[in-house]
């Protein structure tokens, strides 16, 4: 399989004092699930975003489908952006517009600017963008406005934004963190779907080491902006996981197994 | 602790409210106000006002001629305010903190939308006398300056105050600025965008009247005429007119409002 994606000594300063990333290296192949997982704070928001440049890395060398990221100027970065889609954990649609418009807004980046403005978006598009909230489950809610929908049909909104795009990778933050464990398994099994099906490559943060664990083809552990761990699920050991989580590992654990007891 | 907590508040209070006394006995002392005539002066003026300050027959002959001056007044309030809407909604998206293209033009905008603000819209219009003469186009400019200048501000704030995360989601697409303006920030804000420009209009008609007055148009300057001719019953049907008007547009926007929110 081919090498999607490369970080190479990537760090990110914020300031003089704050180091987000120090040194990190990775890479992700061609249609692979790779979950980041690590406590919070530990930067895998800012590793996401260094990837398709909502945050500017302070030095090293990100290489996306052969090309690299750092160097690319402004109209360069857009189609760089119209690649790779991007879901969010408190979803960031327009609430006030309809479903099938948030979906649309996915098509923007491959808009003229006149065309853009007025949403002029061709048969295809919109066809397309019913056929994947359709896969998603909400045929019925397309002309509903978002802002009627629950957490987790807003999360499946977000996805078809992304979808739309026609991504070769999708990029997510912490897509369940704000959904119940109902909600959070279907938007999962999506993802998944997503990868295995469509073969769209898929990066995600998680809070929650059982899922990673579940749905990844492999998972990256950062703590205090390093890598700590990347390997397959299975090798993911309890001293590998106390290197990623610390010594709150312990009683991390003992938390999770409580709330799913209840 | 606490005992003296609770007295110092009340000193507080105390003295507070002695300073405002000060000054109003000050202030009385030294425009020689007399407090006792100035009340006992009130059942007068009523009078006074409810003998002469009532339309009669022959006002109705005019009612046409204010309903029309009344019209012309309501219709340059909406344009003024509606045109301002315009420049200001650029100016503010400019140079908004979250949308803003930052630098030397936030600044601008921000300054002059302060400066356009803080002349009064009666000080305009004198100004603009100067230049436009008494015409309803000195009215207009007037009240488009006022209104520009207040609306660049309150929708600067709007759109400061809203939520910019469908921004992030739509600078990931690859969406351009303009998109994201088009389709995430005036989409987000519009409710508060439209409560803006209906408060301003409902406040521009109350202005306009005013500036009538200064600039010899509208309905304000027809019930100076009918005023200083001493046609009271006249000048009264005028000033009912209005109170009409600004309560039947205050009841449209408030149904607009609630219908957009």
């Amino acid at each position: 399989m081919r090498t999607l994606l490369e970080f190479k000594h990537v760090s990110k300063q914020y300031g003089s004092e704050t180091r987000a990333l120090s040194d990190v290296n990775f890479a992700v192949k061609e249609g692979e699930f790779v979950s980041i997982i690590g406590p919070s704070g530990a930067g895998k928001s800012t590793l996401l975003r260094c990837i398709n440049r909502m945050i500017d890395a302070s030095s090293g060398e990100i290489v996306f489908d052969n090309a690299s990221v750092l160097a690319l100027n402004k109209n360069e970065l857009k189609k760089l952006r119209t690649r790779i889609g991007m879901i969010f954990q408190h979803y960031n649609l327009v609430n006030r517009l309809s479903v099938i418009e948030n979906v649309l807004h996915g098509r923007l980046g491959y808009k003229s600017t006149l065309a853009g403005v007025l949403g002029l978006y061709t048969k295809e598009e919109k066809a397309q963008a019913y056929r994947l909230l359709q896969v998603l489950g909400l045929q019925e809610q397309v002309y509903k406005r978002c802002d009627q929908l629950s957490g987790g049909q807003k999360q499946r909104v977000g996805i078809a934004r992304a979808l739309v795009q026609d991504p070769k990778m999708l990029l997510c933050d912490e897509p369940i963190a704000s959904l119940d464990p109902n909600s959070s398994k279907v938007i999962m099994e999506h993802l998944r779907d997503i990868c295995s099906k469509m073969g769209i490559t898929v990066v995600v943060n998680l809070h929650q080491v059982d899922v990673a664990m579940n749905y990844s083809d492999r998972i990256v552990g950062v703590n205090k902006g390093t890598v700590v761990y990347d390997g397959p699920p299975a090798g993911l050991t309890k001293e590998k996981l106390r290197a990623i989580y610390g010594a709150d590992y312990d009683k991390l654990t003992e938390e999770e197994g409580g709330r799913h007891v209840g | 602790m606490s005992g003296s907590f609770f007295l110092r508040k009340r000193l507080n209070t105390l003295f507070f409210c002695a300073l405002v006394l000060a000054l109003t006995i000050i202030a009385i002392i030294i425009t020689e106000y007399d407090v006792v005539k100035g009340f006992t002066s009130v059942p007068k003026a009523a009078e006074w006002a409810v003998s002469n300050f009532v339309p009669n027959e022959k006002a109705m002959d005019k009612l046409p001629d204010i309903i029309d001056k009344l019209l012309e007044t309501l219709l340059v309030s909406i344009a003024a305010t509606s045109t301002a809407a315009v420049f200001a909604l650029v100016f503010a998206v400019l140079g908004s903190q979250k949308t803003g293209i930052g630098g030397p033009f936030s600044m601008i905008s921000r300054w002059i939308a302060t400066v356009f603000r803080n002349i009064d819209v009666a000080a305009w219009s004198m100004i603009l006398l100067f230049s436009f003469g008494q015409n309803v186009l000195t009215g207009y400019l007037a009240l488009f300056f006022c209104s520009f200048g207040f609306l660049t501000r309150a929708f600067m704030e709007s759109i400061d105050e809203m939520s910019m995360s469908s921004v992030e989601a739509l600078r990931a697409t690859g969406a351009g600025y303009i998109h994201i303006v088009a389709h995430s920030v005036i989409p987000s804000s519009l409710p508060q965008l439209i409560s803006w420009v209906l408060f301003t209009i409902e406040t521009n008609i109350r202005q306009a009247t005013l500036i009538g007055i200064l600039t010899g148009t509208g309905i304000g300057f027809l019930f100076n005429l009918y005023y200083k001719s001493l046609n009271y019953a006249s000048a009264s049907l005028a000033v009912i007119a209005i109170v009409v008007a600004i309560m039947i547009i205050e009841s449209v926007s408030n149904y607009v409002r609630r219908v957009i929110m």
